[in-house]
């Protein structure tokens, strides 16, 4: 039963990891079409404003649910920042965009290492996280699972936003067609930096995520950058439904190769097992986005 | 109210538009007319702004709007219902409208004006027929409030009974005071019954210019067949 259930448990919090991480990128990368490497860093990001806020405030049980906001708005000042400074020059240049933020994803690891040290830092988990549940064998972290809580959270947060809100509507607009968005009255570029601003700060949150299970660490955002862009490919550009589905079976594949195989093993076979599936349906799981008259 | 001087435009080094200069006064109504392809969609995306100008000005009341973008004309009283009966078609046709306002009252005026999209708001846009998407098209734009109105080929593609709606609302809307129009049509009687004044334009100039009427529809197809 172990072999079976701990990596789909495990998976499943890995997988939301990614989801996070992917949000926002279906907002930055599947909406406005802008290939941005520094999004890991924004994870990066997002712990460290983890581990900030507890050398403030001390009481872990305290100092990770203001992280949270407080990741969300650090992060997404820096992706606000990256947009108005970079990016916002380089729209339908995506290989430019792309070159750039390799560039800028660098500058932020050094940048990481210069204030905080090269070594990472331990960042505590609050009391009501410690400890596990048994499931079917498995002693399951709390951790884990608060990971899988945070993603669905982000996720309806993100989708409440889009359905319900008029900012929602204005990025949706936006999306389906730009030109006549403008000419709603849409202010386009606004939307643009406030649609960066929330997938940015949306991997800041998943960054306080990752650093309860493994710290902070310059490089944090290497290790997820890669499979995020998977999963928003596989999942088909924009679509939250099909970012969630490929998140989760990224994660929970990976989880399985990782048991049969290492953990480098994994991703390689990851890795491979996406671009197959891509070979077959390159529009992803889901297409439903047109860019046309209908 | 909005005035294009001396306007050169094109798409990427092709010129399109050629010195061209038109006027639409404060509650006037005016037809464009030409040919397809002859530059008029291309014309009133310089007006909107959604193609920048190579030479030449675009006045909105009297203010150089020609480095503005769309949505800033746009709160400065100008509307576009674009060619093609355009919308958002993933969103529902209420959400077309909340695009623009959620307010109750404004939307309920047109709804009066379009009845047909009482039935259809929870339907997303992009399942209706082309004439309801072009009333949406109409209402959204009414929604945002234009002093200036710019409606390209409106009735283009529609069935016959739905124009008769279409051109209705227009021939009304431009009847008010408030409201100047700057109307695209192919539809030479149509168009020269709704406004007040005409331009010909052909291959990217504006090659005739007069008063409107009935009386002027043999004047423009003679032009036109130039
Ligand atoms: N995006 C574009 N890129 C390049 N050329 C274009 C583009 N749009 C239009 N053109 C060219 O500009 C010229 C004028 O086109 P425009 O759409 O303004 O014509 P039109 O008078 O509106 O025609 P129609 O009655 O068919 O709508 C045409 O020769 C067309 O091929
Ligand atoms: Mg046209």
């Amino acid at each position: 039963m172990d072999a079976f259930t701990t990596p789909l448990l495990a998976g499943t919090a890995t997988g939301a990891l990614l989801l996070i991480a992917a949000l926002g990128l279906t907002l930055t990368f599947g909406q406005m079409g802008v290939i941005n490497m520094a999004h890991g860093e924004f994870l990066m990001i997002g712990a460290y404003t983890a581990f900030v806020t507890q050398q403030v405030v001390t009481n872990a049980d305290v100092s990770i649910l203001l992280a949270l906001p407080l990741a969300f708005v650090v992060a997404g000042m820096f992706g606000l920042l990256l947009e108005v400074a970079v990016i916002s020059w380089m729209y339908r240049r995506p290989l430019d965009t792309l070159l750039v933020t390799v560039g800028v994803s660098l500058v932020l690891q050094q940048l990481a290492k210069d204030i905080f040290g090269a070594q990472g830092d331990p960042v505590v988990g609050p009391s009501w996280l410690a400890g596990n549940i048994g499931v079917f064998g498995y002693n399951w972290p709390y951790r884990q699972m608060f990971t899988i809580v945070l993603a669905l959270a982000a996720l309806g947060g993100l989708a409440a936003l889009l359905k319900y809100t008029p900012f929602g509507r204005q990025i949706r607009a936006t999306v389906q067609n730009r030109d006549l968005a403008e000419t709603m009255g849409v202010s386009t570029r606004v939307v643009d930096r406030i649609t960066f601003f929330v997938g940015s700060g949306l991997a800041g949150v998943g960054g306080v995520a990752v650093s309860l299970i493994g710290g902070t660490n310059p490089n944090l955002g290497r290790g997820y950058i890669i499979s995020a862009f998977l999963v928003v490919v596989a999942g088909g550009l924009g679509q939250l439904k099909g970012t969630v589905i490929a998140a989760f079976a990224v994660g929970i594949a990976t989880a399985y190769f990782a048991d049969w195989t290492s953990a480098s093993m994994a991703q390689v076979a990851t890795f491979a097992l996406v671009v197959l599936f891509l070979q077959l349906r390159p529009q992803g799981l889901f297409t439903i986005r047109t860019r046309g008259l209908v | 109210m909005l005035e294009l001087r001396g306007v050169t435009a094109g798409y990427g080094r092709t010129k399109v538009l050629h010195d061209v200069s038109i006027q639409v006064d404060d509650g006037g109504a005016v037809a464009a007319m030409g040919h397809n392809g002859a530059g008029k969609t291309t014309l009133l995306r310089v007006a909107v702004g959604l193609l920048p100008v190579m030479r030449g000005q675009v006045l909105l009341d009297g203010e150089d709007v020609t480095r503005l973008r769309p949505s800033a004309r746009v709160r400065r009283g100008l509307g576009y219902v674009p060619q093609g009966q355009l919308s958002f078609p993933q969103m529902t046709t209420l959400e077309n409208l909340h695009l623009v306002t959620t307010d109750r009252a404004a939307i309920d005026e047109v709804l009066d004006t379009f009845p047909a999209l009482r039935g259809l708001l929870s339907r997303r846009a992009g399942l209706l027929s082309g004439g309801q998407r072009q009333q949406l098209s109409i209402a959204r734009t009414l929604l945002t409030r234009p002093r200036m109105l710019i409606l390209d080929e409106p009735t283009e593609g529609i069935q016959p009974n739905v124009v008769a709606e279409i051109e209705a609302v227009i021939t009304e809307l431009t009847r008010r005071g408030d409201l100047s129009v700057l109307l695209v049509e192919q539809h030479v009687g149509f168009a020269l019954r709704a406004t007040q004044s005409y331009y010909v334009i052909e291959s990217g100039r504006i090659t005739s210019h007069g008063v409107g009427g009935p009386g002027a529809v043999d004047d423009v197809r003679a032009a036109m067949a130039v």
